[in-house]
């Protein structure tokens, strides 16, 4: 899994451009690491195919 | 003077300078000699409008000189977080990068609005790089320092707000919440702090962070301060989309109605994991003082806030997506890292959070059919140390950082309205939420204003000046 995340890394910042210099390697995939597990506890929630996202509250 | 002014609260001032006891310059030099003596401590301020504020307090006694009418704000000095437009001033949102913009043509709607009411702005406050931070340390401006130990964090993102306000340099100051920016300084630096619902007060001309849940907001050391800080910036706004309110709800008025019916309940699970004991001290207090015993539980908060981390990280990563190509050396680098992070998130979870968003904010709502007010910590401590990176909960080593916000982050992700309120604990003060449903504010701050005259809650004088 820790090679693919890096590959996913690598290829996520070359599809969109935006630089990734070994030194921050780290840290951005320490940060991304958090991000997919939170990702997953929203991933696991079943909801309707029908639910809309959310908008503000009408007055 | 400074002193003595320092501690008039903003409606004690308003009230010396409409009755002429005091001049509205006067308020403004003591509020900038407060300033000028206090914040090589706190470094809460980033900019000093003294020129412009001499300007308009030496109007507003002109105008009071000649019969017309000043406003129920006239003299208050106030200051804002630097990501609020002010004209003449680059907005930078705590940025290096944004140094580069040119000055702001004109100030940001709620300052003009908080200036119709006859307030003086003195100032542009310090914050954590483009809002994205808990803590109120700066990189490139120096840590916000907390006014009862200046070697504790302010809390962020809204540091410089809390320092202020907490360490009397100025009665009021305007911040923004996005997942708890207003609360955590709030919290940490014992000051009463409003986030409203999201969509009542106009963000048009301040810097963004994460649209879909950034709020803007007072703190203030009375909860009258506060109210009416909120009543002078109520009202619609074309230039703010998401601002959709019709018309104005005054609070003042309503302050001291009784709060006996209010059918109040303590936050449960979730809302009692993960606190220390000042935490859970401060919300018992609280209730005991309110009656309530009653505790509600907020359904799946816990996935609550990790949807709000993922459209945070990803609504953020899109903002600064072309910063991040062109200027990647000039962020804070953890802030850099964050977002670079954030943009690799996939799309498809961003969809499911704003989905999950939808069914979480129905079930909060059915709550609030059976419960008025639910209390929850602000935060799970009081204020760690600068630079402290862990802390130890139950034998458990946690980052301090991604922990700090982790009680305001479920109820900003749908919005409701909150009145935090500082309980002044020794040796440091910690805030309560007082949340309520969707454009209640006014009963948030009704069950503050009791709060206050119990003596329950109170922006305690500052400890570290």
């Amino acid at each position: 899994m820790a090679d693919h995340l890096d590959d996913y890394m690598n290829a996520a910042a070359s599809a969109m451009a935006l630089p990734l210099e070994e030194a921050w390697r780290p840290a951005v995939r320490a940060n991304l690491e958090v991000s997919l597990r939170l990702a997953k506890l929203v991933d696991d929630f079943p909801l309707p195919d029908d639910v809309a996202s959310a908008a503000v509250y009408s007055t | 003077m400074s002193e003595t002014s320092a501690s008039l609260s903003a409606a004690e001032i308003a009230q010396a300078v409409s009755s002429r006891k005091m001049t509205a310059l006067a308020a403004t030099e003591a509020a900038l000699a407060r300033i000028a003596a206090h914040d090589k401590v706190l470094n809460a301020f980033t900019d000093v409008t003294a020129d412009r504020a001499r300007a308009k307090a030496s109007a507003i006694d002109a105008a009071l000189a000649a019969g017309q009418p000043i406003g129920p704000l006239a003299g208050v000095p106030f200051a804002v977080k630097n990501l609020f437009d002010v004209q003449g001033l680059s907005t930078r949102a705590g940025s290096k990068i944004n140094r580069d913009l040119p000055p702001s043509p004109r100030d940001a709607v709620l300052i003009e609005r908080m200036e119709a009411a006859g307030a003086v702005l003195v100032g542009a406050l310090n914050m954590g790089e483009y809002a994205y931070d808990f803590t109120g340390e700066n990189v490139h401006d120096g840590p916000s320092r907390n006014p009862h130990d200046p070697t504790r964090m302010t809390g962020g993102s809204s540091g410089g707000s809390g320092s202020a306000v907490g360490g009397a340099l100025v009665p009021i100051a305007l911040g923004s919440d996005t997942n708890g920016s207003i609360r955590v300084p709030s919290s940490f630096c014992g000051t009463f702090g409003l986030k409203p619902t999201y969509g009542r007060l106009s963000r048009a001309r301040s810097y963004p962070f994460v649209a879909s849940l950034d709020h803007l907001g007072p703190l203030a050391r009375s909860v009258k301060d506060l109210a009416l800080a909120y009543d002078a910036m109520q009202g619609p706004d074309a230039d703010d989309p998401s601002c959709i309110v019709q018309s104005v709800e005054p609070t003042v008025p309503l302050l001291a109605n009784d709060v006996r019916g209010l059918r109040i309940a303590i936050a449960g699970g979730y809302f009692q994991q993960n606190v220390f004991p000042e935490a859970v001290e401060a919300v018992a207090r609280v209730a005991k003082a309110l009656g309530a015993k009653r505790t509600v539980e907020l359904p799946e908060a816990a996935r609550a806030r990790a949807a709000a981390y993922i459209i945070t990280t990803t609504e953020g990563a899109a903002l600064h997506l072309d910063r991040l190509r062109k200027r990647p050396n000039d962020f804070d680098p953890a802030v850099r890292d964050r977002f670079i992070a954030g943009a690799m998130v996939p799309a498809v979870y961003v969809d499911k959070a704003q989905k999950f968003r939808r069914w979480y904010r129905a079930k909060v709502q059915e709550l609030f059919q059976s419960v008025d007010v639910i209390l929850a910590p602000a935060t799970p401590c009081t204020a760690p140390k600068l630079g402290q990176v862990n802390f130890t909960l139950d034998g458990v080593e946690l980052p301090v950082r991604a922990n700090i916000g982790i009680h305001t982050q479920p109820i900003s992700f749908i919005g409701l309205p909150v009145v935090a309120v500082p309980v002044p604990l020794e040796p440091l003060p910690i805030g309560v939420q007082i949340i309520t449903a969707p454009w209640r504010e006014d009963i948030a701050l009704r069950v503050a204003y009791a709060l206050e005259q119990m003596g329950v809650v109170a922006a305690p004088a500052p400890r570290g000046l």
